[in-house]
């Protein structure tokens, strides 16, 4: 069994470990934050770019190259946003490290500060994690008296506040510019990319960084280690550790922290998770959020990929795939959050894209057309399937619509509504060809109540 | 043929063809000025980009360059610069014209945008066009059968929203065909200034509200109605009045104020229905208030004086004509005019006030300025009263002088041109005197007159007003006055000519050809001529005036 390496999840769920100062401090805590202060800002940017860190939020963007575009000239204030909306369903890896380990966020968030001369980071968090605000604004108010934050930070000339911002409740405000909206006091409508790239014209029209949650935590990490040790974990373009979130059918679901790209679809579902169910067999998995395309067992993968400099020959079936950002993107899926989805053969897919498409339609923050009306459609289309109306021809005009909606909408939920549509009618197009008759033969209804 | 190229023109290629273009078009612009359309509903040119609708999506594409050495990279095939074309669309109102910027709007990607998108307009829409105001100058009508597909593949049950929200006292809201492009969201931020309207809700149910305990209730609301690309922003005044494509259109001016906002008076067999507003970047962009828009009401008023009256007596204009000459005989005359008036109306006064040795008297009217289109002077043409000749200097308000003069015994006869003596005579003022009142609607003047000449509205006839740019403007006749109205010049040429005056044309353009030999400023200048948005005329002669405008949309005091 593949040994998972705890970097972040160093200290979760550890017995008698608890989210205060002290805690933290006995373990060596704030000790990164001390060296770090007393180094060049741009020594730590170089550190972050050497390790290769990709962002953990869902894009996987590199997190150095994110910091390089920061618009430093301007003379306006730079805004660190800390993006703890996690909403992807099936993602619940920030929730445990705000919950149970939240200053070495705040660390993570200081090192970030220091960086990149940030004066006021501001934590947005989601609306349902109200306790993990609580526990938030605990631990800032902890490192403020101890001189972690606020005006002068270690007893150096820098000063930086950190604010917790809670959302009310929508998957939009994720979204890096809609969150700059709400943070901002207005409707999460995200904005039109030109001109406002967040990097340039962010929070207040300001220069603005927005990382996840954990993607700060690797930075700790990183400016600990050095960019180049960071860089040696996991493997090359994919670097460090990330934390896999596995939920459905398996026998063992839940968190586990690997290297990228040193553990294989197969080896996180049957060996770490205990794999299916008794009597069942993996029928689908979507590796990274709900938002990724679906993957399907059985399928196989051939063609060249790069390793280092060189192309090399693959031929993969689906269980030999590594859980890495480039693998999961080259067989035309993505890591997204991290969020592996396991559904077995139990599951009809039309069942299961019933639900997924009502909680986009139920998401859509109803700015941008395709989007708005799109998604309120693929779900019309799949509740009216699921409640004994299917036809044969609605695999075809689900996929149809879909293909009007990604990459025509000012922000990425075009592509994550329409991903999982466009992937569960292509690699399970009889299922939707013969649903009404399925249903004919069972008419229960296995998905749940559709909003 | 490609204008030559100026330092700050960039040449963009539209669907194949070149154009030059001022730098920093966005590209629904650029293509425009290459003759191409692109279909749109959210961006307006006078609002900030929100490109929401996602109408605009095109292919675009720019020059390749080598990486390294910054050389153009040309095309083996055909001899040109290569093209890199951008895999994904982009939307044309949010891209800016950069050189050498190639966009295909005609393209199988555009074309399957555009049908996408109309398809997901149409799938909520209620599609009632047989009963819908908007049908006939409706955005989604129109994109509907230029870039639709023709047919519809929706077989679902389609959102059930409020069909009258009553979102101020002129504007109703019907939610179904709202299409959350959010131009009257932005109007209402960025023009008016009154930030009252967002949505609530979010998604397909997204609904188009006023701020809790707010209404709209500007102004300017209506202007909200006319940049609705569909039937979801109504008229209260014009809802379900009339077919707009049975309607005339007539070229107008805003007569509330020395702003003069352009617009369009739409009438059908002598009706008026609405005025809206007609674009005229110079003075008030796309926008009018909303109190502009019911002067037409003016036209149909109960109150109309239709009889020509000498001393209570139905009669003729010649009649009417030949007893103000006799009033005039004995002198002490005075003549109120109006910055009501046109030009031409008041060449013809300061022409009569000469002839009789009249004092001319010209009551002010002053109100607030709001900065946008209403101007504190609300006399549309006090500075045609300057440049005509019929004053030399600002009117004041009220008639404090003349009621003086009365007073004194010097005035034995007022003339009075469309203004209401009674705003500064009393009542025994006016009977002291004997007064020739040529107006429109009944009033104390009219009741006190000796000799009533009904004339007809600014709607009813055609002349030119100076704004308080020195901008000479022209408005056009809608519709035709009232049985027993007398064009005002045919009545004050006619008065002129019986009491021995100098002969003078009341046809506008016969009587331009005297204006412009007798009046400076206007020497260039010919009716025949003058543009739709006007011609700034010469205002050094009056530069030295204490004007009261302030501030509004284009101009600077």
């Amino acid at each position: 069994m593949p040994e998972q390496r705890r970097l972040i999840f160093q200290h979760i769920d550890e017995p008698g470990y608890t989210p205060d100062l002290a805690c933290y401090l006995r373990q060596g805590g704030y000790a990164v934050l001390r060296k770090a202060v007393q180094r060049k800002p741009e020594e730590l940017i170089d550190e972050v770019k050497k390790s290769g860190l990709r962002g953990r939020g869902g894009a996987g963007f590199p997190c150095g190259v994110k910091w390089t575009l920061v618009d430093r000239k301007s003379g306006k204030p730079i805004y660190l946003i800390v993006n703890a909306d996690e909403s992807e369903p099936g993602t619940f890896k920030d929730r445990h490290i705000i919950h149970q380990d939240p200053h070495q966020l705040i660390e993570g968030i200081m090192i970030t500060c220091f960086a990149n001369n940030v004066r006021q980071a501001y934590i947005y968090i989601r609306g349902e994690f109200p306790h993990g605000a609580a526990i938030l604004e605990r631990a800032i108010a902890e490192a403020r008296a101890a001189n972690f934050t606020g005006p002068s930070v270690l007893g150096t000339a820098y000063g930086c506040e950190i604010y917790v911002h809670r959302g009310a409740g929508a998957y939009i405000c994720g979204e890096e510019t809609g969150m700059i909206e709400s943070l901002e006091g207005k409707r999460p409508y995200p904005r039109i990319k030109p001109p406002y790239f967040p990097a340039v014209l962010g929070l207040y029209q300001c220069p603005t960084i927005v990382n996840n949650v954990e993607t700060l935590c690797h930075v700790k990490h990183i400016a600990d280690m050095g960019g180049e040790a960071y860089a040696r974990i996991g493997t090359p373009n994919n670097t460090g550790t990330r934390i896999l979130c596995v939920s459905g059918h398996v026998q063992r679901p839940g968190y586990y922290e690997f290297e990228v790209g040193k553990v294989t679809l197969g080896q996180l579902l049957n060996e770490v998770c205990g794999g299916p169910l008794p009597g069942r067999k993996f029928k689908a998995v979507i590796p990274g959020g709900s938002s990724a395309k679906v993957l399907k067992f059985g399928e196989r993968y051939k063609g060249k990929r790069k390793v280092g400099a060189e192309m090399v020959d693959y031929d993969w079936g689906l269980e030999d795939v590594p859980m890495d950002f480039d693998s999961l993107a080259l067989i035309g899926s993505m890591g997204g959050s991290g969020g592996v989805i396991v559904m077995d053969d139990s599951v009809r897919m039309v069942d299961a894209l019933a639900n997924i498409n009502a909680f986009y339609a139920h998401e859509s923050c109803g700015q941008c057309t395709p989007c708005r009306e799109g998604s309120q459609w693929m779900k019309a289309i799949t509740t009216r399937m699921v409640r004994g109306g299917a036809r044969p021809e609605d695999g075809a005009l689900l996929k149809s619509v879909a293909d009007q909606i990604a990459g025509r909408t000012i922000c990425a939920f075009g592509e994550a509504c329409a991903w999982p549509t466009q992937s569960f009618v292509q690699k399970f197009p009889d299922e939707f060809k013969a649903y009404a008759e399925t249903k004919k033969a069972d008419p229960d209804s296995r998905a749940f109540e559709l909003a | 043929m490609i204008a030559s190229p100026k330092p700050d023109l960039i040449t963009v290629n539209v669907d194949g063809r070149e154009v030059a273009v001022p730098k920093g078009t966005n590209m629904i612009e650029a293509a425009r000025l290459a003759g191409v359309d692109v279909p749109h509903f959210c961006y307006h040119e006078k609002l900030s980009i929100a490109g929401n609708c996602r109408m605009c999506l095109i292919e675009m594409g720019l020059p390749a360059v080598d990486p390294a050495t910054k050389a153009p990279i040309t095309d083996a095939a055909t001899g040109k610069q290569k093209i890199n074309w951008v895999p994904r669309p982009a939307i044309a109102c949010a891209t800016n014209a950069s050189p050498g910027l190639h966009i295909r709007t005609v393209s199988p990607l555009a074309k399957d945008c555009q049908q996408g998108v109309m398809e997901f307009l149409l799938t909520n829409h209620p599609l009632d066009c047989p009963i819908c105001d908007q049908a006939g100058e409706c955005k989604l009508q129109e994109q509907a059968t230029g870039y639709g597909r023709g047919y519809s593949r929706f077989i679902e049950q389609k959102n059930v929203k409020p069909k009258r929200t009553v979102l101020g006292p002129r504007v109703t809201l019907d939610d179904e065909r709202c299409i959350l492009c959010s131009r009257c969201v932005r109007f209402c931020k960025e023009i008016a200034k009154d930030d009252v309207l967002g949505f609530t809700d979010r998604g397909s149910a997204s609904t188009l509200t006023c701020y809790p305990g707010r209404k709209l209730e500007n102004n300017y609301s209506l202007n909200t109605v006319d940049i609705c690309p569909v039937g979801a922003l109504t008229s209260t005044d014009f809802r379900f009045k009339m077919r707009v494509w049975f309607l005339k259109k007539t070229p107008s001016l805003d007569a509330e104020s020395s702003v003069g906002a352009n617009t369009v008076v739409w009438s059908r067999e002598g009706v008026i229905y609405r005025i809206t507003p007609r674009r005229n970047d110079e003075v008030n962009d796309t926008w009018m208030s909303d109190s502009g828009r019911l002067l037409y009401r003016a036209v149909a008023a109960a109150d109309r004086l239709t009889a020509i009256k000498v001393d209570g007596v139905d009669g003729t204009l010649e009649a009417a004509a030949t007893a103000a000459a006799w009033l005039f005989r004995t002198g002490g005359v005075a003549l109120v005019g109006s910055g009501r008036s046109s030009v031409e109306e008041q060449f013809v006064c300061a022409r009569l006030a000469a002839k009789l040795s009249a004092a001319v008297y010209l009551p002010s009217r002053a109100g607030e300025g709001d900065k946008l289109l209403i101007s504190a002077d609300r006399n549309p043409n006090t500075r045609g009263a300057l440049v005509a000749g019929l004053i030399a200097a600002l009117p004041a308000p009220g008639l404090a002088e003349l009621a003086a003069a009365i007073d004194a015994g010097r005035v034995a006869t007022v003339i009075a041109i469309g203004e209401d003596l009674a705003a500064g005579l009393s009542a025994a003022q006016l009977a002291r005197v004997s007064l020739v009142y040529v107006g429109t609607h009944r009033n104390a003047t009219s009741d006190a007159a000796r000799i009533v000449v009904p004339s007809l509205t600014m709607f009813e006839k055609s002349g030119t007003f100076v704004n308080q740019q020195f901008r000479l403007q022209k408005f056009s006749a809608a519709v035709p006055g009232p049985a027993g109205a007398t064009d005002d010049l045919v009545a004050l040429t006619r008065i002129m000519a019986a009491a021995g005056g100098a002969a003078l044309p009341a046809e506008l353009n016969a009587l331009w050809t005297v204006l412009a030999a007798e009046v400076p400023a206007l020497a260039t200048a010919l009716y025949r001529n003058l543009p739709d948005t006007g011609l700034l005329l010469d205002r050094t002669p009056w530069a030295h005036l204490p004007f009261v405008e302030g501030e509004t949309l284009h101009f600077k005091p």
